[in-house]
This record gives C-alpha cells, structure tokens and sequence, in this order.
C-alpha cells in the first residue's frame, strides 16, 4: 500500500508540474498572437481601446497578467469571456462540458467495443473473408470522415426511418445515439486494427502453441489467453483517444446542434477571446493528463510484468 | 544383409528389398522388444504449400516409439525432427498437408477430427517447447496454467486441481509450492519455468512426452538437471519420450534409441551406443566430427561443410550427396535404401552396399569403431 501511495503521489506531483508548464506556455503564446479580442477595433477610440484595456488588466505588464491569472487559476477562477457578454469562462464552459464529456465517453466505449470484437475475429480467422470483411470495415473507418458518417447515419435513422432525432439536445439519450454512432467510428476502426495486429501477433507466440498442446480449442484459447495480452497494450492507445473525444468535435457537435464545448472553442480562437480559449486548453491537457495518469494505474493492474507497486511482504 | 547384395543389378529393386529387410520398413524399431508400442508412424510425408511451393519438410519417415523408452530425433536445423515430432499431435499450421500413416495405441491420429485430436493433446500426449521464457502466457499465475490443463481433460474440482498443481510442482522441483502456485511466470528463472512447463506437460499422466529441445535455451548445469528431471519422471510413469535434439551431448544422456535425421528423412538409426560407437552414415560421421568430446584435440572440430539442400526443390538421388566427401556417383541418381547393420541398427548409405568401394571414415570414427569392438569383443567374453 505504501507503494502505491508513494506511485500516485509522485505521479500527481508530476502531474501538477505538467499543467503548470501548460498554462504558462498556453498563456505566453495566446499574448504573442496578433490581433486584440475586440472585433470592432477600427470603430474604436483611443480613449475606449485604454479603458477596455484596463478593464481587462490588459495594461498591466505581461508578467503580473501571468501571475494574475495563475492565482485566479487557483481559486477556480479562469477569467471572462471576452466574447460571450462578459460571463466567467467557468459558467460559460460548465454548461458545454457536459454533452461533449457524454458524447466522447460513449463513442469510446462503443468503439472500442465493437472494435476489440472486430479485430479478435479477424485475427483469429486471419486470411479468409472473415478477416478481409473485418479489416476493410476498419479501413473505412478510418478513412471515410465522420461528418459523412454522421450524414449517412442521419439520412438512414432520422429521415428515412424516423426512429431517432436529426439533432438538438433535447431528448435525452435519443438524442446522443447518431452522434455517438458517428463519433464511435474512429475509435472502432483504430482499436480494430490494433488488436488485429497485437492479436495475429500473440497467436503465434510459443504460449498460445502450449495452449494449442494442452488440447484447448481455439475460441478458448483467444478468450482466455489470446485476448488479455492483445488488450494490454491498448490501454496506452486508448488514453489519447478518450481524451480527445471528450474535448469536444466541432464538426458532429455542429452536425447535430449539440451545445458542445468544441463549437465554442472553434468561435473563441476565431474572436481571440483568450481566457476560453486557455481555459479550453488547459482543460484539455488536464483531460489527457489524467486520462494519461489513470491508464499508468489501469497498466499497473493488468500487467503483471510491470507491476512495480504492490506486493507487500513478498 | 548379404543377400541384398547378390542380388540383380537393378539398383533400386535392391533399395525396395534393401528397406524391406532392414526391420521391414521400420526405421528405427527395437529388435526384440516386448513393450507396447505407444506410437508408431509409417511413411510420413508433410508438406507445407507456401507461395505456390511445396516444402517438404518431412519425406518418408517410420518409426516406433515403445512406453518407458527414449528415443531421440537428432539433425541440424530444417531436417525435420521437430515438423516430424509435432505431427503426432497434429501440430502444424494450417498449410501443412499430412500424408502416411501415425498411430496411437492403435489410433490413426491422422484420422481424428478435432474434438477427438483435443482430448489426446495434453492429455495423453504432451509437449515440453524449447524456450522457457516464451512458452508460459506472462499475465496468468503459473498455477492456473497448469490446473487449466488438468480441468481441460478430467472432471475434478477447482480445489482438487490446485492441489494437483502443487503437488505436481513440488515433484518438478519448485520449492514452496503452494506459495508460488499464485506467481506469474516473470517471477522465475528460466530453469524453473521449464520446469514449470514440464509439470503442466506431466499434468493429465502423459503415456508420450514430446520434448522439443528442452534444454537449448537453458545454461549447461540447468541442462543436466532438467535432463535428470525427465529421467526421474520416465522412471517413475513409464512415459515414453521423444526427444528432439541437435545437441548429441544431450542425446548420449538421456537417449536409449536414436534417430538421425536429414532433409526431412531418418538417415541411420540404432541404439545410442550404436549411434555413437559403430557410426555408419557420413552424416552422422560429420554430426559426431563436430561435436566436442573430451578427447577432441585442441579444439579441431570439424564443421559438415556446405548447407542443407533447399526443401522446395530437392535433387534426385541422395539429399546429402552435395555435402557427402564419401558420395558414390550413384548417390547423384538413386536414393540409398536402408541397409541392416544389426537388427536394431540400419542406415541409409551405399556404401554399406557390397559392391560399394571400402572407405576410409575420419580418424575419430575409426576410433570409435575400435571402442565399439573393444565392447563387442568384451561382450562376447562376458
């Protein structure tokens, strides 16, 4: 036990150092951008530029806004919207979050499902038409874009079935299956094909041969011994993956009018409304950051071979 | 033998008598032996189709393997000893096409379908790999692998298994059994996960042990002691053991009966003393030339030069004429039949053919066959 304390909490100490490198890069490099936040500044007076400037702390030197921010950061406190009628980032992303964070986790849990059974199946049939089925399904997957998806599934369900809604938020689940089928799709095809790969490979490891000598049956075998070393591996490729659909797709969330956080950041970087657009930011590397840290803990779990935390008294 | 060789000119009628005489086809069969026969294989052909070739890894091999006894499948990498060890069990890839006739207890193994094939795996034959460090799945307890095997073929219960598997690694030698029964296989030394590997083999009672090399990967002490291992379990099962080797050092340990294999064929074949002191194939003479003995001088090993012939497109005649420095110009047309040397011993030369000029084989031969008539002419006084 007192490994895994002192695992985590070195882990959440890099952690934090990690985020602090991200904000004061995100910060420092949202002020080298050209331009100014406010849309109409050829109509504007000097006289006004200096007084929006103070009314946003613009005017102080660049190193007290850094400071200024990273204590707000700390009281929870990510600044205004420059764009939004002046609400708190907070507020404002509060209400995004939700739908996009839903979306993201069931696309992946969808996809991953599917994709690790179509991959099993291809491996364990490699080279017949079950493989060449499974593996161009994960090639279309990958290379047809999910907006078109997104249509496709919207023509089928929506329009000519009228089993689902076309889009809006506004009927709970039903309205989250098109855009998780259509998000699902990338995922599906990436975890298809490398369990493919991982599977084709651990099937001719000598282990599965012994299995194989011991009289188990092929299907026994996948289950039992194929499948949990195939899977290992994609706990590391997993990680990015939820990460970045929980920040939010602008092109599905616009497709289906979900009131995701990935629209709104597309509009921040356009108006330069540089607290959303960090506080996007610094979201997002905080999503990856501890979905990053969470598969380490999972790893350590199911990975026998690098546990190095546990195993008191042994 | 003689009366092969007063016969006509033709010479392949000669080799069909030649074989029939030689143990009636059987390469390597014991003379005289009582025991059951376990296994028996008459004219093995596998063929793998790769690329719209055929390699034909295993070209016409018989044998018999009797209970309690150990025989040894000896020949450089590509002769066929593990392909033709591994069809027993049916073991192949799928691109692998069986041909000839493999029995067990009677049983045409060939023939089984696959639920039938399964029983006999792990069950009543069973297999030892040649890296330990490979052949255990690393995210399973070792022990779980090992009461699977046992649960697979016997109806016994979860905590009946267990106590199975511990008591089967205690007799394989790993100490605090019930301790370990609950590691992973990275929590082993490859000496002990070979052991490991022998105790799930050992799991259902095996009447065959194939061991597939089982000591190459381990270091020279953990050979031995693996070996002895193996011997202790025949002594104590009568499970007869087919052991498949390129090391002779290996072979004149734990060996009763050998066959010496090349190109996917048995090439000489007799009992490890036979083998070792009355060699009469130049392959075995190359394979014994290039194996440290205590009395090789200042370390004159003498390689078989040249490589083995390409398996998709043997030439006619004998497969190791282009390697032979005592080839016959008949070695280019005809593939040598068997030819007798006692009733446990034959090889396939021929220049064990009367009519074959007398060579000289290298001086560490010539040594040997002095042994071996130092041996007879004791026996013959005792």
């Amino acid at each position: 036990m007192r490994r895994w304390l002192t695992f985590i909490g070195s882990r959440l100490v890099m952690m934090a150092v990690t985020m602090l490198i991200i904000v004061t890069v995100t910060f420092f490099l949202m002020h080298a951008l050209p331009g100014t936040p406010y849309n109409n500044q050829a109509l504007l007076s000097n006289d006004q530029l200096v007084q929006l400037n103070k009314k946003y702390g613009f005017d102080k030197p660049l190193l007290l806004q850094y400071l200024a921010y990273l204590g707000g950061i700390l009281h929870g406190d990510f600044g205004i919207s420059l764009q939004f009628s002046d609400q708190p980032v907070t507020t404002l992303m509060a209400t995004r979050i939700g739908p996009s964070i839903q979306l993201g986790l069931q696309a992946v849990v969808l996809g991953t499902v599917l994709g690790v059974l179509l991959g099993a199946l291809a491996a364990a049939n490699q080279n017949t038409w079950i493989d060449r089925f499974c593996s161009s399904i994960a090639i279309l997957g990958r290379s047809v874009p999910n907006y078109v998806v997104a249509v496709i599934v919207q023509s089928i369900f929506a329009i000519s079935l009228r089993l689902l809604p076309v889009g809006l938020w506004d009927q709970g689940f039903r309205s989250t299956i098109l855009p998780t089928l259509a998000l699902s799709i990338a995922p599906l095809a990436d975890a298809a094909r490398f369990i493919r790969t991982e599977m084709i490979d651990v099937l001719t490891s000598d282990y599965i041969e012994l299995a194989r000598a011991k009289g188990m049956s092929e299907p026994m075998i996948v289950v039992r011994h194929a499948l949990r070393n195939s899977l290992i591996p994609l706990i590391t490729v997993i990680g990015p993956m939820i990460a970045g659909l929980m920040t939010g797709s602008l092109v599905i969330e616009t497709i289906f009018s979900v009131p995701g956080i990935g629209e709104q950041f597309t509009k921040s970087i356009l108006s330069n409304d540089y607290y959303t657009i960090m506080a996007v930011t610094i979201w997002y590397s905080a999503v990856l950051v501890e979905v990053v840290f969470l598969m380490d803990v999972l790893y350590q779990i199911a990975d026998p071979r690098v546990r190095i935390v546990g195993k008191e008294g042994e | 033998m003689s009366e092969i060789t007063e016969d006509s000119g033709n010479v392949v009628e000669t080799g069909g008598i030649a074989s029939g005489a030689a143990a009636s086809g059987t390469a390597a069969s014991a003379g005289g032996d009582e025991r059951p026969v376990r296994v028996s294989v008459r004219d093995l052909h596998v063929t793998f189709r790769k690329d719209n070739l055929d390699v034909h890894a295993v070209r016409g091999v018989s044998f018999d393997l009797r209970a309690g006894e150990t025989l040894a499948l000896v020949g450089e990498s590509g002769s066929g000893k593990s392909v033709t060890c591994r069809s027993l069990m049916r073991l192949l890839p799928r691109n692998a096409r069986l041909d000839g006739d493999v029995r067990f207890d009677g049983r045409d193994v060939l023939a089984l379908d696959r639920k039938a094939l399964r029983d006999l795996r792990g069950n009543r034959i069973a297999m030892i790999f040649q890296d330990p460090m490979t052949s255990l799945d690393p995210t399973m307890i070792i022990g779980r692998q090992i009461t699977e095997t046992i649960r697979l073929h016997t109806s016994v219960g979860r905590r009946e298994a267990r106590e199975r598997a511990i008591r089967l690694l205690d007799q394989v030698g790993i100490s605090d059994a019930a301790r370990r029964f609950h590691q992973y296989p990275h929590e082993f030394s490859g000496g002990q996960r070979q052991r490991i590997v022998i105790a799930i083999a050992l799991a259902c009672h095996p009447d065959v042990l194939i061991a597939d090399e089982p000591t190459t990967a381990l270091d020279v002490t953990m050979q031995a002691q693996i070996l002895d291992l193996l011997a202790d379990i025949q002594r104590d099962t009568g499970t007869a053991i087919i052991l498949v080797t390129h090391d002779l050092g290996v072979v004149a340990k734990a060996a009763d009966r050998v066959a010496v294999m090349y190109a996917g064929r048995i090439v000489e074949y007799g009992t490890a003393d036979e083998i070792f002191y009355n060699p009469r194939h130049p392959y075995t003479w190359g394979l014994l030339g290039s194996t440290p003995t205590l009395d090789t001088e200042r370390g004159r090993l003498r390689p078989i030069p040249g490589v083995p012939p390409n398996l998709a497109a043997i030439p006619a005649g004998d497969a190791f004429a282009p390697r032979n420095a005592y080839a016959l110009a008949v070695d280019e047309r005809y593939e040598p039949p068997f030819f007798a040397v006692s009733p446990t011993h034959a090889a396939a030369t021929w220049l064990l053919d009367p009519r074959a000029p007398q060579v000289e084989p290298p001086a560490e031969i010539r040594w040997r066959w002095r042994i071996w008539h130092e041996l007879q002419h004791l026996e013959g006084a005792a």
